[in-house]
């Protein structure tokens, strides 16, 4: 077996390693998983309710309510993305690991990917059971609801968010105690300029400016446009998503690389916080 | 040059024969400390970890650095295992740059430090199969190796499944070294793997160092601060103190030296200070005031 057949061969039965290991640990944690879902289904039903609250037709207030669930959707899923992403270092360093993954010989792309990867398959199931759970609570109709096209466009935003996901799990390499927090700042702050639970059109304008590089708008604007009215992928909102991927991952990679040196540099490498 | 391969699961890593195991020259640490006691917003100070600090290591050979809490041993190990960068110096693992060529170094070492560090809700078994993933072994060689490799350092097999918080911390560190063997390391660093642990564990675990050393060829760095227990196991005893390293000679050498007869008493002739009196920050302690 050639040098280079033989290390990627290593780095995928070690991607794997990282997966199957997530795997383990939810398992464990599977209680704890349902009670966060629980949670997360309540949290949704507080925004959904609005709709009802709002005295239109019953038509409209369907449409306005699937809407709105699309924005906590994402944001629901998001939120897993950037917790499991963010977690390569906060998790490790809590379980005492980090010291034995960080000097384990996997390149760090691939044990990020691996990470992001996991992050990504468990929050499209955990979306998935979200969105049918508030659909049956409330009651929606989504006749014309296009789910493979909504999952699809989501998959490809998913590049663009592990490219960002993986950026914000430097902090926790950086700030031992509060950098984990900041990583759901920078998720709120995303969600907020791409127009969670309005369209885009109704924030200021250098808002909408910022929205531009969000890759959370086109994939709100895309996959609404998908549940409430049956759209396909449009390449309007895929092209974006590509191009913010392509400088999002190598950008988060070679963020991660410069804090995982400065970590090394100052001895923030290690066990306890 | 004579090269052989290194034992770790694929990738092969050539290893050189002709050059020692662990070549340490001027290595330098420096960490920056806030004084506790000049205030929040105090400025930090420089605060060296290691001080020039020079030795060779031969293939196969058991050297053992002594030295009390916060002397610098862990960050000497840490230093070796890629997880620290140097300031200063050089330090080379079978002739490859420690500092440079990290992920062949990485090939090469493994290490068992005082705290097990596992994943506390997976059994001995996931945790094991999760770090030999890392080193590309697959399920398959995991399947076999895994429950060899257990029963070797005498972990029951009616336990394997077991959470590892449920294991007493003897059997955790067991499971460290059980892991740090999963992967066949060329060089093993030990930093105070007996710590904490209770006479009867403290003496399988250096029972097993023993056979390790018998069996296998890998080459130990042990850190500790118990005397006895560097002076039983190693070829040759270094003691480290405040960073830099005194001296490393083979134990009777030492005493010749300093004309005495145990290494407590070497301690002081070179210090002038006693070595079970002063009981400094923990180590990990210290690396937090210093991060």
């Amino acid at each position: 077996m050639s040098r280079l057949t033989s290390t990627l061969r290593s780095e995928l039965v070690g991607l794997a390693g990282i997966v199957e290991r997530n795997v383990y640990l939810t398992k464990r944690y599977l209680l704890w998983d349902v009670a966060f879902m629980v949670w997360t289904v309540a949290n949704t039903l507080t925004i959904v309710f609005i709709a009802r609250a709002v005295h239109v037709s019953p038509a409209e207030e369907n449409r306005l309510a699937t809407s709105l669930l699309v924005g906590a959707v994402i944001w629901a899923f998001l939120g897993i993305i950037f917790e499991l992403v963010t977690e390569t270092v906060a998790w490790e360093r809590w379980e005492g690991t980090i010291e034995y993954t960080f000097m384990a010989p996997i390149s760090r792309p691939v044990h990020l990917f691996g990470m992001a990867a996991f992050a990504v398959l468990y929050g499209l199931v955990r979306a998935a059971i979200l969105f049918a759970a508030v659909v049956a609570f409330i009651g929606l109709h989504v006749p014309h609801a296009n789910f493979a096209g909504a999952l699809a466009l989501l998959a490809i935003a998913s590049l663009s968010f592990m490219g960002i996901g993986i950026m914000a799990s430097v902090l926790p390499l950086i700030s031992p105690e509060k950098g984990a927090q900041l990583g759901f700042i920078a998720q709120g702050l995303m969600l907020v300029v791409s127009g969670v639970y309005y369209p885009v059109s109704v924030m200021p304008d250098w808002m909408q400016w910022i929205s531009k590089v969000s890759p959370a708008t086109y994939a709100l604007r895309g996959d609404r446009a998908a549940i409430v009215d049956g759209a396909g992928l449009a390449w309007a909102d895929v092209w974006p998503l590509l191009v913010i991927a392509l400088g999002a991952i190598p950008l988060g990679l070679a963020i991660f690389r410069a804090g995982e040196r400065y970590a090394k540099r100052h001895g923030k490498l290690k066990r306890s916080g | 040059m004579s090269i052989v391969a290194a034992r770790t699961p694929s990738p092969v890593v050539p290893v050189r024969q002709d050059v020692p195991a662990v070549e340490v020259r001027d290595l330098r640490k420096t960490f920056r400390r806030r004084d506790r006691e000049a205030g929040r917003f105090a400025r930090r100070k420089p605060w060296p970890a290691l001080v020039d600090v020079t030795f060779t290591i031969a293939r196969g050979e058991c050297v053992a650095i002594l030295g009390q809490n916060g002397s610098g041993k862990s960050t000497l190990v840490r230093l070796l295992s890629t997880l620290l960068l140097n300031d200063g110096g050089e330090a080379r693992i079978f002739g490859h740059d420690a500092f440079r060529e990290e992920r062949t170094i990485r090939r090469l070492v493994n290490r068992v430090s005082v705290e097990a560090s596992f994943f506390k809700k997976m059994s001995a078994t996931e945790n094991l199969s999760y770090a030999a993933r890392f080193y590309g072994m697959t399920p398959r060689q995991t399947r076999t190796a895994i429950p060899a490799i257990l029963e070797q350092v005498g972990f029951p097999a009616e336990r394997r499944g077991e959470a590892m918080e449920n294991l007493s911390r003897g059997m955790q560190q067991k499971v460290a070294l059980a892991r740090a063997l999963l992967t066949s390391p060329v060089l093993l660093l030990l930093d105070e793997p007996t710590t904490g642990l209770d006479p009867r564990s403290k003496l399988e675990v250096q029972d097993f160092i023993r056979q390790v050393r018998a069996e296998h060829d890998a080459t130990i760095l042990l850190c500790t601060h118990d005397m006895a227990e560097a002076e039983t196991l190693a070829d040759r005893v270094g003691i480290l103190d405040r960073g830099r390293l005194l001296f490393l000679e083979p134990v009777e050498d030492v005493k010749r030296r300093y004309g005495v007869e145990t290494l407590e008493q070497a301690f002081f002739a070179a210090t002038g200070r006693a070595f079970a009196a002063e009981h400094g920050d923990d180590e990990d302690d210290d690396r937090q005031v210093l991060a």
